[in-house]
């Protein structure tokens, strides 16, 4: 009740711009960036960011606190390395960066209340976190009229672009895609999907069976579970009476892990039925019981065996912080690059304003731990290469097959014929 | 076969909501108090065996070790809570609502601060892995693990209630609290007696759970409202009307689940026990006592 007055105000001066953004993402479909009339009305809202002193303040937001927590808590982490990495290595244009950390809570709500504060109040030059699709939908409209920037790194359902966000983590054509390209050439003809009853697995199950029915592949059943849900006889009892070749997992956070205990002990195996997930990071693996998941296949552009000096590095710092029983994940890699970017983004545009950095975004790349990836400033979203891994009894992701190359980003799936309708 | 599959998984559903709900009929059921921390009672029986796991290295020992261990913690907590506050507010059930509900937020960030914010996986016994072929169907060990340790669960509380003098103290203090009193029964220690008895049942259920899913600090949330449903379902205060409303609470779960999805099954059982409601409200089995009308 007591933050209505100001999302309402917060509202009005959407409006306008709202419109004007989706005249021109209409208009130029995807090359939305440089827009003038967004960069005067970020002066006409009032930036507050401070640049005289020798340091910048910058927000991270992520739940520390909910059912979230659980997840966001290790972004939370790697964001934190990176800042101190950043400013040991002489902070961004000289300046040492100074961190406001806020709680999202797990509520869509309270990122949108939290995220204006840290815009408005704590004026800082961009604000990194949030991790459900829920909770970046609820920050837009707060970023867009305040002509700010965010750096969200967690793959999503795509179908997305918004000139005042820059996604690090993976969309559609860049995770789901070719984990289903890995299936389909793997001789899988028949997919359940099992999902968690919301909108990213909704999304991505509408794109896979766009996909199935472009590529012959039958698609036996779809079902879907409530967030939380954590009673799978049901659902296990259905997918092992229809007998598909393979399961295409979208469920998240804890119903993970009853359904692959009862996976396991309805005597379904990865040799009979593998099961592709898209959203068990190492992390999660220690969550579920090692022995649940050994031998299953998950898609994501990161694990923490990837070979490369700059990962070894970044697992060794992160281990070294926070302890060498802490892996790595897609989302933390993804995080802790976000910050790398806007730094690389802040120095070549030699400027910490926002229609500054967005006019210098493209084009920026960084050596990351997955390896190099490029912004791209049509989108927003980076160039990623894409990993299909397998569980192993170590309880860490090792790659199977890898697209070899970054894949450049197509968040409305534009480059594919089947897609078509799907936006 | 489907349709013995789904009769089982029915079954085993209704054992875990029975679990979860036992300990509730008696604080809330016996004694009126609507205690929201039931599920962070569980969730403390979790933890427990995940704690012992750490020092009891054989799953199978760790186990037999985590149930009277889980018991004990989830009624230790339970005698804290009513010591500390519950016992100021007996006959005022909306005010135990929200304070327990603030001890449930409480323990969850203490929770959080011991454990780590990330969930943690306790390893079931070898034995109980796989499943018991018959005919062709196949029961999971651990969900017939359950369904064995509800029933024991149940004939342990009926006997305790029935046969023993400490069940007749506590069903004379429910029935008649002064009347109790002037024939010498200290209602004080019943009651703190009774309320340790039905959270440690919920450190049972806690540690049970441990076989289905992983352990995080929420993981009470998730059955508490399900839990409160089999009560009021049941019949308040009765245990036999507790175990029908729980079987027949995961029976229902279970089949319009495989007929629809799992979403949907969720608002048909809520439909149902509320239309129930509306034809029973007292439940499937009423009260009997003058002392709870």
């Amino acid at each position: 009740m007591r933050h209505r007055p100001t999302s309402r105000s917060a509202a009005r001066l959407a409006v306008p711009a709202l419109a004007a953004l989706s005249v021109l993402s209409l208009a130029a479909c995807g090359a939305q960036v440089d827009s003038p009339g967004t960069a005067s009305s970020a002066s006409a809202a009032g930036s507050c960011v401070d640049t005289s002193g020798d340091s910048v303040r910058i927000g991270f937001l992520n739940s520390l606190s909910g059912t979230m927590a659980i997840s966001e808590q290790t972004v939370h982490d790697s964001l934190q390395l990176a800042a101190a990495e950043i400013n040991a290595d002489g902070g961004v244009l000289g300046k040492q960066l100074e961190i406001v950390t806020e709680d999202g809570q797990s509520e869509p709500t309270v990122f949108a209340e939290k995220a204006t504060k840290l815009i408005t109040s704590d004026c800082v030059a961009a604000v990194f976190g949030g991790w459900t699709s829920a909770s970046r939908k609820a920050m837009l409209p707060v970023f867009e009229s305040n002509d700010s920037l965010l750096f969200y790194p967690v793959q999503y359902e795509g179908l997305e672009a918004s000139p005042n966000i820059f996604y690090t983590g993976a969309t559609t054509n860049q995770q789901i895609v070719p984990a289903l390209d890995y299936l389909a050439e793997q001789g899988v003809t028949s997919l359940f999907l099992v999902g968690s009853d919301y909108v990213f697995p909704r999304t991505a199950n509408k794109i896979i069976n766009a996909y199935a029915e472009a590529h012959g592949i039958e698609i036996v059943g779809e079902e879907y579970a409530p967030l939380g849900h954590t009673d799978f006889s049901t659902i296990v009892n259905k997918v092992k009476s229809a007998g598909a070749d393979a399961v295409f997992n979208t469920l998240n956070g804890d119903s993970n892990v009853a359904f692959f205990k009862e996976y396991t002990n309805a005597g379904l195996t990865a040799e009979d039925m593998p099961v592709l997930s898209v959203s068990i990071a190492e992390e999660e693996i220690g969550g579920i019981g090692v022995e649940n998941v050994v031998g299953q296949l998950t898609a994501w552009n990161y694990y923490q065996t990837v070979e490369s000096p700059e990962n070894d590095a970044f697992v060794e710092a992160f281990q070294a912080e926070y302890g060498a029983d802490r892996p790595t994940s897609d989302p933390m890699e993804a995080a802790y690059t976000s910050l790398y970017l806007w730094r690389e983004m802040v120095e070549k545009a030699d400027s910490f304003a926002v229609a500054d950095v967005q006019e210098a975004a493209d084009g920026v790349t960084f050596d990351a731990p997955e390896g190099t990836v490029v912004v791209n400033g049509d989108n927003h979203h980076i160039a990623k290469t894409s990993l299909v891994g397998k569980i192993g009894d170590d309880g860490l992701i090792h790659t199977e097959w890898s697209s070899g190359e970054p894949i450049e980003p197509d968040p409305f799936l534009e480059g594919y014929d089947w897609a078509a309708g799907l936006s | 076969m489907d349709i013995l599959s789904q009769l089982f998984a029915g079954l085993s559903l209704g054992s875990v909501l029975l679990l979860a709900a036992l300990g509730l009929a008696l604080t809330f059921g016996q004694m009126g108090v609507i205690n929201m921390a039931h599920g962070e009672f569980m969730m403390a029986g979790a933890y427990t065996a995940f704690v012992v796991q750490g020092v009891v290295p054989s799953a199978g020992v760790s186990l037999l070790v985590a149930l009277p261990l889980g018991f004990l913690v989830g009624g230790l907590l339970g005698l804290l809570l009513e010591g500390a506050l519950i016992h100021r507010m007996y006959h005022r059930p909306l005010d135990t609502l929200l304070v327990t509900w603030g001890v449930a937020l409480v323990l969850q960030q203490v929770a959080r601060d011991v454990f780590g914010a990330p969930n943690v996986d306790v390893s079931a016994p070898g034995w109980l892995s796989g499943a018991v072929e018959i005919g062709g169907l196949a029961l999971p060990r651990t969900r017939l693990f359950i369904l064995a340790l509800a029933l024991t669960c149940v004939v342990a509380l009926t006997l305790v209630l029935r046969a023993t003098p400490l069940g007749r103290r506590i069903r004379a203090v429910v029935q008649n609290r002064d009347l109790a009193e002037a024939s010498g029964i200290s209602s004080r220690t019943t009651d703190r007696i009774t309320f340790f008895l039905g959270s440690g049942l919920a450190g049972i259920a806690g540690v049970a759970l441990t076989l289905l899913g992983s352990v995080g600090p929420t993981l009470g949330t998730g059955y508490i409202v399900d839990a409160f449903l089999v009560v009021v379902a049941g019949g308040i205060g009765q245990i036999k009307g507790t175990v029908v409303a729980a079987m027949a609470l995961g029976m229902m779960q279970a089949f319009f689940e495989y007929s629809t999805t799992a979403s949907v099954a969720k608002v048909l059982v809520f439909v149902a026990v509320v239309a129930f409601l509306q034809v029973r409200p007292q439940g499937l089995v009423s009260v009997r006592t003058r002392s709870l009308a």
